[in-house]
């Protein structure tokens, strides 16, 4: 039951339309980008190796996908809890995340349904927008 | 209407729903060490991955696919073709742009992922910020056993990087700001003629060019070449702050370091400021004879650029030792 929009999560609050989650903070390090894209197996050059990077037109290295991706649920399940399960992640890049700078991640709940809710996240940099993505989590309510 | 026919994109699209991979297996099965790697490069700290009962994260979907340094098992001759054909297109570079996923049970510890995947579709020809190329979608299914865990779509942009205008940044030399009053000199420099202003009134000569003259004021004037010859009158040598677009082009300086400037005397009278080439900045002197040469600084395809320099004339260098 979800009246009014609003399901229990299992810290007692509920997940409501609007609701926004607070920003999240990352600062873009070197070696968050190279531990990243080692972490997700992804050897592209461009990933760890500023010069082969510029000579690819790149200013610098930059973080790859999967590191967004992960960054996006970890941004969700932080807020959420351990409890609560992805279901699906969808993500658009935009400007690049390049050493030096900082992502900013903000979430807006924009649907619900039962224990799952549908949270719009963005991620903004000094550049632009980072990323651009759709969560759907399923936060199961405690039994008992 | 420009009726181009992409005959490279018409290719490709012939690769549509093509197989890009067929029962590819992870190179590992989902692994506790892994997960903890992953987590500590993500700075996530959920207990639901840690633990007798851990789950993986599962974003980490794709990295269970990957091929690492030793590159893909299962990949199809039909996924090699197409970025071959991209290859040699000169569309070299790889950016990924999106990332659909979608989760149906955990991974866990021990799980044995395979996956199959096939190229859903392959755009026209785009041109984007970081140049021009064809976004290819993948779709992939991820199993374990019979059980479909999971989905991932997948597109990247296979591109040929846009032309860089400055080839280090920062190295690009700074343009003169041409004006109806000295368009005359960098129409002169063009032909690789240094033109000395001259008043035809009183005759004197002048630079660095002006509406009028000096000595009596008279705004006619003509054009006298140099002969090229001159001496070092006065120099300074810039150290702070570094300046590759100077640096780079006069001797064997790769890093920006300092330079010098000199101030030359036309063997005609009047002085210019230029650069003096074929000693290092710390061996220019004042009083070495010197000789006009003109360079071309290719820093820029769009917009070369043509100056007057002096060379130091044989065996004259100074400061030996």
């Amino acid at each position: 039951m979800s009246a009014g929009g609003a399901a229990m999560r299992s810290g007692g609050t509920a997940m409501r339309v609007g609701e926004e989650l607070p920003p999240l903070e990352i600062e873009i390090t070197r070696t968050l980008i190279v531990a990243g894209a080692i972490a997700s197996r992804d050897y592209q050059d461009v990933h760890h190796d500023a010069e082969l990077a510029r000579l690819k037109g790149s200013p610098d290295i930059f973080m790859n996908i999967l590191t967004t991706n992960g960054l996006v649920g970890r941004y969700i399940t932080d807020h959420f809890g351990p409890r609560a399960v992805l279901r699906k992640v969808a993500i658009r890049l935009g400007a690049p995340n390049y050493p030096g700078d900082t992502m900013v991640l903000t979430g807006r709940v924009e649907e619900t349904d039962g224990d799952t809710a549908t949270v719009r996240v963005l991620g903004t940099n000094g550049i632009g927008r980072h990323v651009t993505g759709t969560v759907t989590v399923t936060v199961p309510r405690e039994v008992g | 209407m420009s009726t181009v026919i992409d005959e490279l994109g018409a290719k490709l699209k012939g690769y549509e729903g093509r197989a890009a991979a067929v029962a590819g297996t992870g190179k590992d099965p989902v692994n506790e060490p892994m997960i903890r790697h992953w987590c500590e490069a993500m700075g996530d700290t959920n207990p639901a991955y840690a633990g007798p009962d851990a789950v993986a994260p599962p974003t980490m979907l794709q990295a269970w696919t990957m091929g690492g340094l030793s590159g893909h098992a299962g990949r199809t001759g039909a996924y090699d073709e197409l970025f071959d054909l991209l290859d040699e297109a000169g569309c070299t570079s790889v950016v990924a742009t999106d990332c659909e996923q979608e989760y149906l049970r955990p991974l866990r510890p021990g799980d044995e992922v395979t996956f199959d995947a096939v190229i859903e579709s392959v755009s026209d020809r785009k041109t984007t910020k970081l140049g021009t190329g064809y976004f290819v979608t993948t779709r992939m299914d991820v199993r374990v056993g019979q059980d479909l865990v999971g989905t991932h779509r997948f597109r990247i942009l296979k591109y040929a990087p846009a032309h860089r205008k400055p080839k280090a940044s920062g190295a690009r030399r700074p343009r003169p700001v041409v004006n109806r009053d000295n368009a005359g000199f960098w129409e002169g420099v063009e032909r690789h003629q240094l033109l000395i202003q001259r008043c035809t009134n009183c005759g004197t000569l002048r630079h660095p060019w002006l509406p009028g003259c000096n000595t009596c004021g008279g705004p006619d004037w003509d054009t006298v070449e140099a002969s090229g010859d001159g001496t070092v009158y006065s120099y300074v040598v810039m150290h702070h702050p570094p300046f590759p677009a100077f640096t780079q082009s006069d001797h064997a300086a790769d890093a920006a370091g300092p330079y010098a400037v000199g101030l030359i005397e036309l063997a005609e009278g009047v002085r210019i400021v230029s650069n003096v080439v074929g000693v290092p900045y710390d061996k220019v002197r004042v009083g070495l004879p010197v000789r006009l040469e003109f360079r071309r600084y290719d820093d820029d395809e769009d917009d070369p650029l043509v100056l007057p320099v002096f060379r130091v004339q044989e065996g004259r260098e100074g400061g030996v030792g």
